[in-house]
């Protein structure tokens, strides 16, 4: 257990290095001139500027020049300077990460939570309205689209009703509590501001909602399908015949057999809710990398998006390690040298 | 024993039937047999005969959308129609079954242990769990597992197939229940094994006078374990009779085909003994006696009219001719 783990941090350097490049080059092939992002269309006629421009953000060097500096630089923790904020891409980073992680994080939880009752609900009932009902309310969340639903439910929730609140992560005259986590909720319990903390909880449903429903989906369908097979399996008949009742032998025997195929389909369902974060962020004035990647990319900021695409994905890279481990973890007949 | 007059179990005209597109066919078709307390009876027939299926009915796990109608007396309380909540309660406690298979019986991502100690819990709501594991161990000495206490933390797939039948045996006697269903307990193990197992469930049907119905496709098994037996054909008992007569005497064809199809070593033969044909299909019952297609006896009223149950009280066969000599063309070409 203990060396698989570590087999598969030794792995980690390389496949990190593996994005950087690939991120790199992407950037490079390109179309978009970086310049047009640097240099004010006025003054593009200007060789000198252009040239100063050039020198002052090594754009004059040869591809693979800037790429041995950067991977240099990234060494030490230096992203390079965005072109749009002029701030350290790293620190921009730092202070987004975690508002995403924190919306995707709520999201998974609502996304499993929804999807494993939706699943186990339809299996228990199969072929009934409740079934049904379920399959319907699958499939709505993983077809329609997250700009859609995002806007369609703020404007339900928070313009016609008012029950839920606006966009942003808490109320726009609050201020943010101090930097722990980053995580808004836990910093706001950290420095023991409740009223902060549930406006905080209050402002993360709808978003949450949004991309878990999709996530959703997808786990309940894979939930139901397992748990019906697992239901015609013979441990349950045994189960029975020992005089425990449907209800335990739904819970505690079938679920807990199909959590295994169910925790890898919520943790490689990472990747999805991060590409979704991008949409729901954008939606929801979500200060997150999600929003952040898409300024870099309407800007021509290469540094952010190179940036933000590392550490995309390197927290899917740490995801996945996650999600192996749990499964040895959940599965016992698993055995790794 | 056998004649033993107030029966532990008693099945009356216990009919299943399987809806198919809104018709019903019924694979157990009045089976009718009893159980003495203490008593071994061995249920044998063909795959797909309805033996399991009626043993699973009487204890109220027939599958979704089968009926059951018929008696099923345990202790004189009757089972058809009892409520699930009452049926659970017997179950796993005065009545508990083991299965053929016993990896797939056994849930892979719980420890034997706690598959042990669940059973004691279900049943003793308010026994503390260290208790229940401790009740674990105790068990599986019982079925003489080695190093118990080291054994209760293990999983399934770290058990030989024998092992895990006595893992199933452990928890099916927790309780110490009065009857015991064993569903095939030894077919699906390797030959040295099935010996061992069989010892095991004899010793402990002794020990604990347990009530044991044993269901097997192999009358071989039944022979040094059974007080009596119950042969099954097409969801119907066709005979039934203490085993020693029902070896010396057997009245009905099918028994008799099943008795030489037994392999035996002490005499040497060119080659095994079976019966022509397979059981008829759910629903496609032929007219008159149902095995009258494969019967190398049949005559014109075994195609037309569905046989008697006759004979001694202790030896009843559902056959035109039963006890008749066998035509010689009965023996194997």
């Amino acid at each position: 257990m203990t060396r698989y783990i570590l087999r598969r941090l030794f792995a980690m350097p390389f496949l990190v290095l593996g994005i950087v490049t690939l991120a790199f080059l992407l950037t490079s092939v390109t179309k978009g001139d970086p310049l047009t992002a640097i240099v004010s269309d006025r003054q593009m006629n200007n060789p000198e500027v252009v040239a100063a421009a050039k020198a002052r953000w090594g754009l004059d060097r040869s591809l693979p020049e800037r790429y041995v500096i950067y991977v240099g630089n990234l060494l030490q923790g230096d992203m390079g300077t965005s072109f749009i904020t002029r701030r350290p891409v790293a620190q921009d980073v730092l202070y987004r990460l975690p508002a995403t992680m924190e919306l995707v994080t709520a999201a998974m939880i609502v996304g499993s939570v929804m999807g494993i009752s939706l699943g186990v609900l339809a299996a228990a009932f199969r072929n009934t309205p409740i079934d049904h009902a379920a399959r319907f309310f699958a499939l709505f969340g993983s077809s329609i689209p997250v700009f859609w639903l995002g806007l369609a439910l703020l404007y339900v929730f928070s313009v016609q009703w008012g029950v839920l609140p606006g966009p942003g992560r808490v109320d726009p005259r609050a201020a943010l509590p101090p930097m722990v986590t980053g995580f808004v909720t836990i910093d706001a319990l950290i420095a023991l501001d409740f009223p902060l903390f549930l406006d905080a909880l209050w402002h993360l449903i709808l978003p949450a909602f949004v991309l878990g429903w999709a996530v959703a989906g997808t786990i309940s369908r894979l939930v139901r399908a397992n748990m019906l097979e697992v239901l015609g399996r013979e441990f349950t008949l045994t189960a029975r015949a020992k005089g425990a009742g449907e209800f335990r032998v739904i819970v505690r025997h079938a679920l807990r057999n199909t959590l295994v195929p169910t925790l890898t389909v919520i943790g490689y369902s990472f990747a999805y809710l991060l590409t979704g974060a991008v949409l729901t962020e954008t939606i929801f004035s979500w200060p997150g990398m999600g929003s952040y990647a898409v300024e870099a990319a309407r800007g021509l900021d290469f540094p952010a998006i190179i940036g933000v695409t590392i550490v995309g994905g390197v927290v899917f890279l740490f995801t996945n390690l996650i999600t192996d481990v749990a499964y040895v973890i959940a599965n016992p007949r698993v055995r790794l040298g | 024993m056998s004649a033993s007059p107030a029966p532990l179990f008693e099945v009356r005209d216990l009919r299943v039937a399987f809806g198919r597109h809104g018709q019903f066919h019924e694979a157990v078709r009045g089976v009718s047999l009893t159980v003495a307390p203490g008593e071994v009876l061995g249920i044998v027939g063909e795959s797909g005969s309805g033996k399991s299926v009626a043993m699973l009915a009487a204890l109220g796990l027939n599958p979704e959308g089968s009926r059951v109608t018929g008696s099923v007396r345990f202790k004189g309380q009757e089972l058809v129609g009892m409520s699930r909540r009452d049926l659970r309660k017997l179950r796993g406690s005065r009545v508990a079954m083991i299965f053929q298979d016993p990896l797939s019986s056994l849930n892979p991502v719980m420890t034997v242990g706690a598959q042990i100690a669940e059973s004691v819990l279900l049943h003793n709501p308010g026994l503390p769990r260290r208790a229940a594991m401790e009740r674990a161990a105790e068990l599986l000495a019982l079925v003489a597992i080695p190093q118990p206490d080291r054994r209760i933390n293990q999983y399934p797939h770290e058990f030989s197939g024998g092992m895990r039948q006595r893992v199933m045996i452990a928890m099916a006697v927790a309780n110490d229940p009065d009857l015991l269903i064993a569903d095939e307990p030894t077919t699906a193990l390797d030959v040295t094994v099935q010996a061992q197992i069989m010892q095991v469930l004899a010793d402990l049907q002794h020990r604990l006078n347990l009530g044991l119905i044993l269901i097997t496709h192999d009358l071989g098994v039944l022979a040094g374990h059974a007080d009596r037996v119950a042969v099954i054909y097409a969801g119907q008992v066709v005979e039934q009779a203490p085993v020693d007569d029902l070896f010396a005497q057997p009245g009905h064809p099918y028994t008799r085909g099943l008795i030489a199809s037994i392999p035996n070593m002490a005499v040497e033969k060119e080659r095994l003994f079976s019966i022509e044909g397979t059981p008829p299909a759910l629903g496609r019952l032929p007219s008159g006696c149902p095995f009258n297609p494969r019967c190398s006896q049949a005559r014109d009223i075994c195609r037309s009219a569905v046989p008697p149950v006759s004979g001694p009280a202790q030896h009843r066969a559902a056959c035109h001719f039963a006890f008749e000599a066998p035509a010689t063309t009965d023996s194997p070409a």
